[in-house]
């Protein structure tokens, strides 16, 4: 069987800057999956790659067996149309650093519009899964609100609901907790713990190193666009190889 | 010349009513030239604006100096330009319908200023978000985008119509019978130059000032949630 994800050879450069320098990944099935590294790294930026919000310089990226935001043409490969790309989009979810909620929309219908306007469901059907998302994130008494009206853990809960609404076969994590003051990381924190009991397939970019040995099945440093170091976080976490892995996990653990 | 005071005041009263019937029977004419102007502005606005954010630089070089143009040069001066000037060339345009066609061409500017302004205000991650959820960039714009940018533009745009109402006072000086325009005639009839401009000022305050307090209301409804 196909893994889930598969990245071959990924390269991006944003003008003379190469913020991935060839990145070869594969995800299986409900693996997760935690990215960790400095700033600068190009971790968010491999991750943005992963649902074409960045387009790769090179490389590839399959998701199912299937290309992502290109397809193969005569033996050369050329760029999706828009309505492609969007289909393609709908099956991976994303949760951004800074949560970006739509501020015109109550929680309930920032979770519903997607279903809605993507998937096709009728109101009723897309408002009762919205319902039922926003439930399982601990938020039912919140449906009505806006989210200016919601705290950052309760927005990035209605994200999470946002994004599970979709059904996605890969959930992408950016920093998902970095913008939280840090009284509202633990609720998010264990939203996201227990998706990951659930057997979803999912990659976190995160500073949480804590949690990210606690919940991910593997570990993957990054440094200079570069995989450094992969494994199990017995390994990497506690263990690493690499001095360049060792010297960022002393620096993360004076904080 | 006391003398004559009591005269001037009973020539007055007596023309009163007439002087109000002529200058707001001429009120049809201002709103229906602000209401043509608006609606040449806000279409021809859009295609501004969207040309002003095209990936290409020739578009984007078009819109520029098409702003550079009308904002650079007098209202006044544009009118003119197509009532007198295009009728050298053998094509005449009624007063009406030329001061329609000025003054939006004029407004297009403008808008489109907003409308750019409106759709940029708009955070990035708004866009990311739609598309990481499966929206095509058209989606995007409909469902995200324009709801939240409207409720952006709505108030400069109601500022635009407000100073929109005024300028079409310019379109006397082609012969539009707007208010201004009879104002001027009924000067010229009784030579009562300040009462008649004092009415023709009243007459404009009426009509602009519930549109401002549309404005300040929509100001408002904004920061209800933003």
């Amino acid at each position: 069987m196909d893994p889930l994800l598969r990245i071959v050879d990924l390269h991006k450069r944003f003008g003379e800057t190469e913020v991935l320098c060839g990145i070869d990944l594969e995800v299986p099935r409900t693996q997760k999956v935690a990215i960790i590294g400095p700033s600068g790294s190009g971790k968010t930026t491999l991750l943005r790659c992963i649902n074409y919000l960045e387009k790769p310089s090179s490389g590839h990226i399959y998701i199912d067996g299937a290309l992502i935001g290109e397809k193969q043409r005569n033996g050369a490969y050329v760029h999706l149309s828009d309505r492609e790309l969007a289909k393609e989009r709908a099956e991976i979810g994303f949760v951004f650093q800074r949560f970006n909620l739509f501020p015109h929309l109550t929680a309930l219908a920032n979770v519903a519009i997607a279903p809605r306007r993507v998937l096709g469901l009728g109101q009723q059907e897309a408002e009762a899964r919205a319902r039922e998302m926003l439930t399982k994130v601990g938020l039912a008494h919140k449906v009505d609100a806006f989210p200016e009206r919601l705290s950052g853990g309760q927005q990035q809960r209605v994200a999470i609901a946002r994004v599970l609404a979709m059904q996605p076969k890969l959930m992408l994590f950016d920093e998902a907790t970095s913008a939280l003051d840090p009284e509202l990381i633990g609720e998010v924190l264990r939203v996201i713990r227990q998706l990951a009991d659930e057997g979803r397939t999912m990659i976190m970019v995160t500073h949480e190193i804590q949690f990210a040995s606690e919940v991910a099945d593997r570990v993957i440093f990054m440094d200079g666009g570069r995989i450094v170091e992969e494994g199990p976080p017995d390994a990497v976490i506690r263990n690493p190889s690499q001095a360049r892995t060792r010297a960022f996990l002393a620096r993360m653990s004076e904080r | 010349m006391p003398a004559e005071a009591p005269h001037f005041w009973a020539v007055f009263w007596a023309k009163l009513p007439y002087f109000f019937s002529v200058l707001l029977g001429a009120a049809g004419t201002t709103i229906k030239v602000m209401l043509g102007a608006l609606a040449v502005a806000l279409t021809l606005g859009l295609v501004v604006a969207l040309l002003k954010l095209a990936r290409m630089q020739l578009l984007r070089a078009v819109a520029n100096v098409y702003i550079e143009i009308m904002r650079g040069t007098p209202a006044l001066t544009q009118l003119f330009i197509i009532y007198f000037g295009l009728s050298d060339l053998g094509v005449d345009i009624p007063p009406v319908p030329a001061a329609i066609i000025g003054l939006g061409m004029n407004g297009a500017a403008y808008v489109a200023e907003i409308y750019r302004a409106g759709i940029l205000a708009i955070h990035e991650g708004q866009v990311e978000a739609a598309l990481s959820l499966g929206m095509t960039p058209v989606d995007a714009m409909r469902f995200i985008i324009l709801p939240q940018a409207t409720r952006l533009m709505l108030p400069p745009l109601c500022n635009y119509a407000v100073s929109l109402l005024k300028d079409t006072s310019l379109a006397s000086v082609v012969a539009a019978p707007e208010i201004m325009f009879f104002a001027r005639q009924l000067v010229t009839e009784t030579l009562l130059s300040m009462d008649i401009y004092l009415i023709v000022a009243v007459i404009y305050l009426a009509m602009s000032i519930p549109m401002g307090r549309l404005v300040a209301h929509l100001e408002r409804a904004r920061r209800a949630w933003q």
